[in-house]
């Protein structure tokens, strides 16, 4: 064949490929669009529940971060707190507050005169506002024996009634508040002695039988406590384990083996742990139930597989040219991987423990199983006190029959995820900072 | 006739590459084998590398030129299932002796690689690695002292003593690969070993490489893997032609490259291998 | 030398300057062979025909010259190939020298034809001349064929062609001092044995080159020569006597 002949042949395919290329092109076209289209719809509907769990949610729970309060005015009686004129701390715990409270209810109602009127009056008024009293008492001394006007804690009751989830219309036999708390109410609202104010207590106090005195501050106490443990205990073990699995171990089947389980063990549903925990921890060794430790201990074991993998993962990631550099240049294996490999994989590394974490504190199942669901009052002081955590304290109060407690479960699972989404952003946020090219 | 003029012409300097015959010898390999678990990738290699000269390996790809130098380091202790029969003796001693100290020997014996790899340190730091590992600087004057050193025999200071403490990666290739050497020569090796140091580099910079090899092999003896001819013809005084785990042929580069004794190795380097 | 390079565009260049040199060797070889044919049968017209087919052979050399550089630029020869592309070039300017010296001969040729004959002279010419031709001819087969052994053949001929020369010297010098009519044409005689005598040494060289390109280094042994010339003496008693053969 001439060149000629060549060049007109090839000329000939050339126009001949581009016809056929283009009759391709608009199916090709078509397909991509609906590819296109198909992820878009699983995007949107992945969003749309997304966003119906948050609303449903911030919707019941919004309203937990305000407590009713009303205002009455208090004579802060010293012949109840302080008798004997004595004024020191003891003297003062065992004061009647809610004779206080009481008697400034009737000074308010005067009408009101029969004893189960009078119960129903002092209903208005949440437990604890006796014990506000006394907060106050602490806060400041030269209170005693004057009068003033002071906001209390109206209860649960009041409380829901006042953000509108009692229907007033409903016949009085089926309403948990009753006609004449309404009027007395009404009546300190039209004085503009009812107000929702910020509620502290929810972040400030512990569990309590009373929604309107309960909070999370226990839980994430407790939840702190639990965290910490469980990193001071797997971090360190995870990578380790990691390093010796990756850098040192020598590839045979024991090795395989110990791989295949570890994988394996990240799927164990997490109820075993807790299963395990109870039977090794509690029963076997003896520590105290309910306790952070043992939390921490349980929730190590679940998470210590996810942070090898991530580790591992890390750690495979270094290129080999640094450690070809490493040794080259003399250095010892060991000096190779602290000096060189660890820091270079020490970014993934903390990115896939904050997951872990994140994942520990979502857990309620095992710290179920070793007791951690127990009505905690009391604001653990350290590990080995009995604590809850947040997950297990969304679970009981969704489980209580008040009505004040829909809003609070709410509010917490708010908490919790608010908790969850920061954590997240960290690992996000560092795994960008520290992300190499290399 | 008057007399001759008793003029004497002094012989000139010789070709500078010159007759390597006769210089000391720093490295001798005796019948080396490698096998990478039963496949065998050098066959009895016997080669001697002189002290203070460059010596080039070339060959096609997979003759085993690279495998021959890793040997030399030891770096093929850390393939899995590599072994390494035969001897190879530095200055005299067995360095696949038990008794010696791998670490040493790569103290002693340093490498470049094909890719050029500075540490995720800052440029201070990749050079000063190598001392502070083997306790040559004690004091902080004595690390900046080294770095200096090395950074200028490495033809990098002038670029990079006003950032000592920028990362090593943010260099350019050529400047990463001087970095490299620098951090090499940091620990005043005897020898420096070269696997395809210009491969990713651009001209200009494998033409400055070349320049420093040229002065560095004042104080080291170099081996060098190349794949281009043209640099092993320019930039070393012996040349090893390897061809499918043998050596076939070595000599002085010149006779080499315009005489050379074997058909196999006339045949690599005109271009007309089958 | 063997089998061909990978790339094949190198083989067809390397082709390319053979068939340069072989065509410049041919020319140079007929134009000799023309002009000492001229010059043995008196033909001007011949000779003069000589004279501009020389600038053939210059542009050839040129064109070798110019085609060797950028050899050496773009293919950057090694081992073998780069001893002949250094040897062509050698051999080209070698080749255009003797293309000179046969270009002079048919110039002389022109002046002595009107001279009375010298034929012997003539016939030693005309020998000394074939036995060049045929060295030529060798040499250029050697360098097409790569053949080191035929190179060293033509190499060992040349001392043929000196003791020739030498013995027409001597004849010529004793014509001259017979007649001085006879100085004229022998002079130019003269020029043209040393010219033939010049371009057997060429051809030698052209021998060694091809030596060294098959074999990388030059041969070892002195070139076998035997031109005496040089010092070649004549005393006129010899003449007057009539004895032939003179010596130094």
């Amino acid at each position: 064949m001439t060149d000629m002949t060549l060049q007109r042949a090839a000329g000939e395919v050339r126009t001949d490929t581009a016809e056929r290329v283009a009759k391709g092109l608009k199916r090709r076209y078509a397909a991509e669009r609906r590819f296109r289209t198909y992820g878009l719809i699983a995007v949107c509907t992945a969003l749309s529940f997304l966003a119906i769990l948050l609303i449903s949610i911030v919707g019941k729970g919004y309203t937990a971060f305000q407590q009713t309060k009303m205002q009455l005015e208090v004579h802060f009686d010293e012949s109840i707190i302080a008798p004997n004129g004595t004024t020191d701390a003891a003297a003062l715990a065992k004061a009647d507050y809610n004779g206080i409270v009481k008697a400034s209810l009737r000074k308010t109602f005067p009408e009101v005169k029969s004893r189960r009127d009078k119960r129903a009056l002092y209903g208005i008024v949440s437990g604890g506002a006796g014990y506000e009293i006394y907060k106050m008492i602490l806060e400041d001394p030269s209170l005693i024996g004057q009068t003033k006007k002071v906001w209390l804690s109206a209860s649960a009751d009041i409380d829901v009634l006042i953000k509108g989830q009692i229907d007033r219309s409903s016949p009085e036999t089926e309403r948990r508040v009753k006609d004449n708390e309404i009027a007395w109410v009404d009546r300190l609202a039209a004085q503009g002695a009812i107000e929702k104010q910020f509620n502290t207590t929810l972040f400030t106090a512990g569990d309590s039988r009373d929604p309107e005195q309960a909070g999370i501050w226990g839980a994430v106490v407790g939840s702190f406590f639990t965290l910490i443990v469980t990193l001071a205990i797997s971090f360190p073990l995870g990578v380790m384990a990691a390093v010796y699995l990756e850098e040192f171990a020598p590839r045979n089947k024991l090795t395989d083996l110990i791989e295949v389980n570890i994988n394996n063990l990240a799927a164990v549903p997490s109820i075993v742990f807790g299963l395990l925990g109870l039977a090794v921890f509690l029963n076997f060794f003896g520590l105290p139930r309910s306790a952070p430790l043992v939390g921490g201990m349980v929730l190590s074991l679940m998470t210590l597989p996810t942070i090898i993998i991530a580790s591992r993962a890390a750690l495979k990631a270094v290129p080999p040219s640094i450690r070809e550099a490493a040794l080259g240049i003399g250095a010892s294996k060991m000096q190779m991987v602290t000096d060189h490999v660890l820091p270079s994989a020490m970014p993934g590394m903390l990115t896939g423990t904050i997951i872990g974490m994140a994942q520990a504190l979502g857990e309620t199942a095992p710290l179920l199983m070793i007791g951690m669901v127990a009505f905690i009052v009391d604001i653990p002081g350290g590990p080995l006190d009995p604590a809850t955590v947040l997950p297990v304290q969304v679970y009981l109060w969704a489980d209580s029959p008040e009505r004040a407690f829909v809003e609070r479960t709410s509010a917490a699972i708010m908490v919790l995820l608010g908790f969850l989404v920061c954590m997240n952003l960290i690992a996000i946020l560092l795994r960008k900072k520290f992300e190499r090219r290399w | 006739m008057s007399e001759a003029l008793e003029t004497t012409i002094e012989a000139g300097p010789r070709f500078p590459a010159g007759d390597t015959e006769d210089a000391p010898v720093k490295i001798t390999a005796r019948n080396v084998d490698v096998f990478y678990g039963d496949k065998q990738a050098l066959f009895g290699i016997d080669l001697d590398i002189r002290k203070q000269k460059v010596t080039s390996l070339i060959g096609p790809s997979g003759c085993g030129k690279s495998t021959f130098l890793r040997c030399i380091n030891r770096m093929n202790d850390v393939v899995d299932g590599c072994r390494v029969d035969g001897q190879i003796h530095l200055d005299g001693r067995d360095i696949y002796d038990r008794k010696i100290d791998v670490v040493q020997l790569r103290a002693l014996v340093g490498m470049v690689f094909q890719k050029p790899n500075p540490f995720p340190k800052s440029i201070y730091d990749n050079v000063a690695y190598g001392p502070r590992l083997h306790g040559l600087a004690a004091t902080r004057d004595e690390t900046d002292e080294i770095v200096e050193s090395s950074l200028m025999r490495a033809g990098l200071w002038a670029e990079v003593k006003d950032r000592l403490a920028e990362p090593g990666t943010g260099l350019s290739g050529g400047q990463q690969q001087r970095l490299c050497i620098a951090r090499a020569i940091a620990v005043s090796p005897e020898v420096i070993l070269m696997d395809e140091p210009c491969s990713a580099l651009d001209p200009i910079a494998t033409a400055r490489i070349e320049e420093l090899i040229d002065e560095l092999r004042r104080n080291f003896t170099i081996v060098i893997v190349t794949h281009s001819m043209q640099q092993a013809a320019r930039v070393s005084q012996r040349t090893a032609f390897f061809h499918l785990g043998n050596l076939v042929e070595v000599g002085d580069t010149e006779e080499i490259f315009t005489n050379p004794r074997e058909q196999r190795t006339q045949d690599y380097i005109t271009g007309r291998f089958g | 030398m063997s089998n061909e390079h990978i790339v094949t565009s190198f083989d067809a260049d390397l082709n390319r300057l053979d068939n340069m040199i072989a065509e410049m060797g041919g020319l140079a070889e007929s134009q000799l062979a023309r002009s000492i044919e001229a010059l043995c049968k008196r033909d001007v017209a011949a000779a003069e025909r000589i004279v501009p087919a020389d600038k053939r052979i210059d542009d050839l050399e040129e064109e070798i010259y110019e085609f060797t550089v950028k050899l050496l630029a773009l293919r950057q020869p090694m081992a073998d190939d780069l001893r002949i592309v250094i040897s062509a070039i050698k051999i080209s300017s070698v080749i255009e020298r003797i293309g000179d010296y046969a270009k002079n001969i048919s110039k002389r040729t022109i002046i002595i034809h009107k001279s009375p004959a010298l034929s012997g002279a003539l016939n030693t010419v005309s020998r000394m001349g074939n036995l060049v031709q045929g060295m030529i001819k060798n040499a250029l087969d050697a360098y097409i064929a790569r053949d080191a052994d035929k190179a060293d053949d033509v190499r060992a001929r040349d001392r043929e062609v000196d003791l020739l020369h030498t013995s027409l010297f001597r004849e010529l010098l004793t014509y001259m001092m017979e007649d001085p009519r006879n100085i004229t044409p022998c002079t130019h005689l003269l020029f043209v044995a040393k010219n033939i005598e010049r371009i057997g040494d060429h051809t030698t060289g052209i021998a060694e080159q091809v030596h060294f390109m098959v074999h990388g280094k030059m041969p070892a042994d002195e070139r076998p020569k035997g031109d005496g010339s040089s010092t070649t003496v004549i005393s006129p008693a010899i003449v007057e006597n009539g004895l032939d053969s003179a010596q130094p």
